[in-house]
């Protein structure tokens, strides 16, 4: 028979080890699903994981887009990390991004056809402020009136995207766009862009935002009496009101970190890789997000990392679909297989198996 | 031996990192009470767990009647007879009496039926209970009566009682002692987990002592002094608190018309609380659990405000700020429940000092913890009131109860408060922790604090406390000096402010 037997405390050992055990996982019942599929199953493992980085023909083209992909779910995901370490569940980062990236460039756009060097920097703060006020919806309702800021936030994203679809068409249309939905192309703005510091790498501002956020949190987290408190919140909330903490403080705190880098992260996708306001120029990094802050364990570093994985597994899934024809969901249900694996193995991390001896006393 | 009823032979059970009973044997008699007797940690929870099925034992055996018995669930124990009434109740709240009794049956009667067989069987052991009364309005005597008839109804041979009369007034607990020998004269065994080494004296026909794990003796209470057994227990003997001059000062603390709705809907209100402490004192308030003890205690720490002008220390209004404004005006408490309210359990002790001490011992500064300075101020709280633990770094979750206790107690009076409050500060710790805490407490005292002991434990009340009050639905009786005051004073005061009238005319 075997049991499950609560640890005394977590073990370290295997708060690292799950995230590496979830990856192998993964990519054991990936390849089975790909081999039923009627595709090789260790060509398409290698193409995702391997091609993006060292392919001779595609690595120079899929090599700066790890970081580009990267930035905005390291950046989203910091954000939801420190709310998720205190017990309150944003799971709405998709519509902060959304209102961030309609605020930044709504800044931008404004100044159009202007050349300051204050245009994009104002641009990033409006973006944060957007999305910081979106995330002010739920935490304010939550604190005055004790809503479910789960249910708050991840309607909001529909009111968010609802709002897109209308400044796309109406409000930030691209005059001289023919008609056509979407707005004026940040790449033809130099001054109100996003480039690439460094040509040929992929990094641009929004990566370094995001290395920024991965320290700050990193030393919030560790060192500052703040992130105590929010470690606390989460840990034992009639702990942290007996300390003195103010659960409102920390609502307010964490949902508004939360939001104000995935506006940011909005921003800076709008402004540089995907260039202009559309439709669907959010491709559900908010969502994916949640994914790669449990990946990286709520910690900065891993987080950083995790961030570099799903960026590695969309971008080898494209080429994977060019090279292999997968079919686009397969790549879906592969990035949901990670996250599904990862809080299966969790289990070791609280709890040890023992092959209990039936013997009868 | 003819009537031995269960048999303990060998029984052995490790954890990792602990063994908790290492070859342990003994018999139980039917009809007998038994007593177990032994610290916090000396293994007494695992091995009634392994009687009632809870836990496998590793090895060794146990006979029921001569017949081999390994219940592998509590189910299969209470089929053979072997029931157990836990020291937190397992009862729902919403639901009456009735329903509660018969949510812990195999197949339960019709409700009518089973509501007359719970007033027969409660009036014949004289414990009075109205079986369609809701859970949440009983007292915690009261709940304890329902557990007792849920195993009263069923085939019993063994009862199984841990730390039965924590919650219990001086009166109840003769009335539960009464129910016991009835009992025990009908032929149930009693197996009796208690600290209270003069309740075992009174009540126990044998009693087994464990020590780390292993039993020590088995002997026969009434012919042993409760200090013969405390040592047993301890294995070596430890200090009863020194008595100390009465000097009092200054007005320190001072409640005035303190009053704050309950909570929630199981909570209690606190109804015109009144009452004053001076540098040196150490105030007791008694009552039994769930009077408005924790709601006292949150609204003296700052969890919850308090009117205006309700709470004043030192001459000054703190009714309105939080916990952190009053522990930096020296007003410290701790409350009762060590696990995530007095403690985070996921968190090592380091971090656990910081929760309550992170500013009066400068463990922050500009905003920055300084975990050098957390971790000497843990190490200091741990060397000074021998918390055991491999290290400052080990989750406070993973410390025994008493060991843990000793540790909240410890960083707040290592913070030099004016004025403490503590709930129920020796609850479920052994004999000789119990009287290192009760010492720091009267240390703390003689060095000028004014102390407030909230307890159910009227024993300890007795021995720390200047003055005595008791707390009875959210009201607080008149304060009375300790000295002078006898059990049924005493248990009148905790009955309420009637019966204490009526006191004071006799």
């Amino acid at each position: 028979m075997i049991r499950l037997e609560r640890r005394p405390q977590p073990s370290r050992l295997w708060t690292g080890l799950t995230p590496l055990l979830a990856v192998l996982l993964t990519m054991v019942v990936g390849g089975m699903m790909f081999a039923l599929l009627g595709k090789p199953p260790l060509e398409a493992i290698r193409i995702i994981f391997w091609d993006p980085l060292f392919h001779p023909q595609f690595a120079a083209y899929s090599r700066p887009q790890l970081l580009v992909k990267a930035s905005p779910l390291i950046l989203i995901a910091i954000g939801l990390s420190l709310g998720f370490r205190a017990g309150i569940w944003n799971i709405g980062a998709e519509g902060q991004y959304i209102m961030g990236a309609i605020c930044g460039a709504g800044m931008g756009l404004a100044f159009y056809p202007t050349t300051s060097p204050l245009i994009f920097p104002a641009m990033v703060l409006a973006g944060a402020l957007g999305g910081w006020a979106w995330a002010m919806i739920p935490a304010v309702l939550k604190v005055r009136f004790g809503t479910n800021e789960i249910l708050v936030s991840l309607m909001l994203v529909y009111v968010a995207e609802a709002l897109l679809a209308s400044v796309s068409q109406k409000l930030l249309r691209n005059p001289e766009g023919m008609g056509f939905p979407g707005s004026r192309n940040f790449q033809q703005y130099p001054a109100a862009a996003n480039t690439e510091i460094i040509v040929g790498t992929g990094m641009h501002w929004g990566v370094v935002a995001a290395f920024v956020a991965v320290i700050f949190t990193h030393v919030l987290m560790t060192r500052h009496i703040q992130g105590f408190n929010i470690r606390l919140t989460g840990e034992a909330p009639r702990a942290a009101r007996f300390s003195g903490v103010s659960p409102a403080r920390i609502i307010i705190l964490c949902l508004g970190f939360g939001g104000a880098l995935a506006g940011a992260a909005g921003l800076f996708e709008v402004s540089g890789p995907a260039g202009q306001i559309t439709i669907d120029f959010n491709s559900g990094y908010g969502f994916t997000a949640i994914i790669v802050a449990f990946l990286g364990r709520l910690h900065p570093v891993g987080i950083l990392l995790a961030g570099l994985l799903m960026a590695l597994t969309y971008i080898g899934g494209e080429l994977a679909q060019l090279m292999l024809g997968l079919p686009g969901a397969s790549i879906q249900l592969f990035q949901g297989m990670l996250l599904f694996f990862l809080l299966a193995t969790d289990v070791f991390t609280n709890f040890r198996i023992r092959v209990g001896t039936t013997k009868v006393a | 031996m003819a009537d031995t009823l269960l048999s303990l032979r060998g029984l052995t059970k490790a954890y990792p990192g602990v063994v908790a009973n290492d070859d342990v044997s003994f018999d139980i008699r039917a009809g007998e009470i038994h007593a177990l007797l032994g610290e916090n940690g000396a293994g007494k929870s695992t091995l009634v767990k392994m009687i009632y099925g809870l836990v496998k034992p590793d090895r060794g055996e146990m006979s029921l009647l001569g017949a081999p018995y390994a219940p592998s669930e509590p189910k299969a124990a209470r089929a053979l007879g072997v029931s157990m009434v836990f020291q937190h109740f397992s009862l729902f709240n919403a639901l009456s009496v009735a329903e509660n009794v018969a949510l812990g049956m195999e197949k339960p009667p019709r409700v009518g039926d089973l509501a007359r067989q719970i007033r027969e069987v409660s009036e014949m052991y004289g414990l009075p209970l109205d079986p369609f009364r809701i859970v949440g309005t009983l007292s915690a005597g009261e709940r304890q009566r329902v557990e007792i008839i849920r195993c009263l109804l069923q085939d019993r041979r063994l009862l199984i009682m841990d730390e039965p009369t924590s919650v219990l007034t001086p009166q109840e607990v003769e009335i539960l002692f009464a129910t016991l020998r009835k009992l025990s004269a009908e032929g149930t065994a009693i197996l009796y987990i208690s600290h209270k080494l003069e309740e075992i004296r009174a009540l126990c026909d044998h009693a087994t002592i464990l020590r780390l794990g292993k039993k020590v003796a088995t002997c026969t209470p009434a012919e042993s002094t409760a200090r013969q057994l405390g040592e047993l227990m301890v294995g070596t003997s430890f200090a009863a608190p020194a008595s100390r001059a009465q000097a009092t000062g200054a007005v320190l603390l001072e409640v005035t018309a303190l009053s704050l709705p309950a909570p929630d809907a199981f909570g209690t209100p606190l109804r015109e609380i009144a009452f004053q402490v001076k540098a040196g004192e150490v105030l007791g308030l008694g009552g039994v659990a769930g009077n408005g003890q924790d709601e006292l205690l949150a609204a003296l720490s700052g969890e919850r405000l308090a009117p205006a002008g309700s709470v004043t220390l030192k001459g000054r209004d703190v009714s309105r700020t939080g916990p952190m404004a009053r522990r930096d005006a020296g007003l410290l408490s701790a409350p009762e429940e060590r696990l995530g309210h007095a403690a985070a359990p996921a968190m090592s002790l380091v971090e656990n000092g910081v929760l309550t001490a992170a500013r009066r011992e400068g463990l922050v500064s500009g905003g920055f913890v300084s975990w050098a300075k957390a971790r000497s101020f843990a190490e200091r709280v741990i060397r000074e009131f021998d918390v055991r633990t491999p290290s400052p770094d080990t989750a406070a979750g993973a410390l025994s109860g008493g060991n843990l206790q000793k540790f909240v107690i410890g960083r707040e009076i290592l913070q030099r408060p004016d004025v403490l409050v503590v709930n129920q500060p020796t609850w479920g710790v052994d004999a000789a922790a119990a009287a290192a805490i009760r010492q720091a407490l009267l240390d703390l005292a003689a060095k000028g604090a004014a102390i407030i002991v909230i307890s159910q434990d009227l024993d300890e009340l007795m021995e720390i406390s200047d003055r005595f009050g008791a707390l009875n639905e959210g009201r607080l009786s008149r304060i009375r000096p300790v000295s002078g005051l006898d059990m049924e004073q005493i248990g009148l005061m905790m009955g309420g402010a009637h019966g204490m009238e009526v006191a004071q005319v006799a």
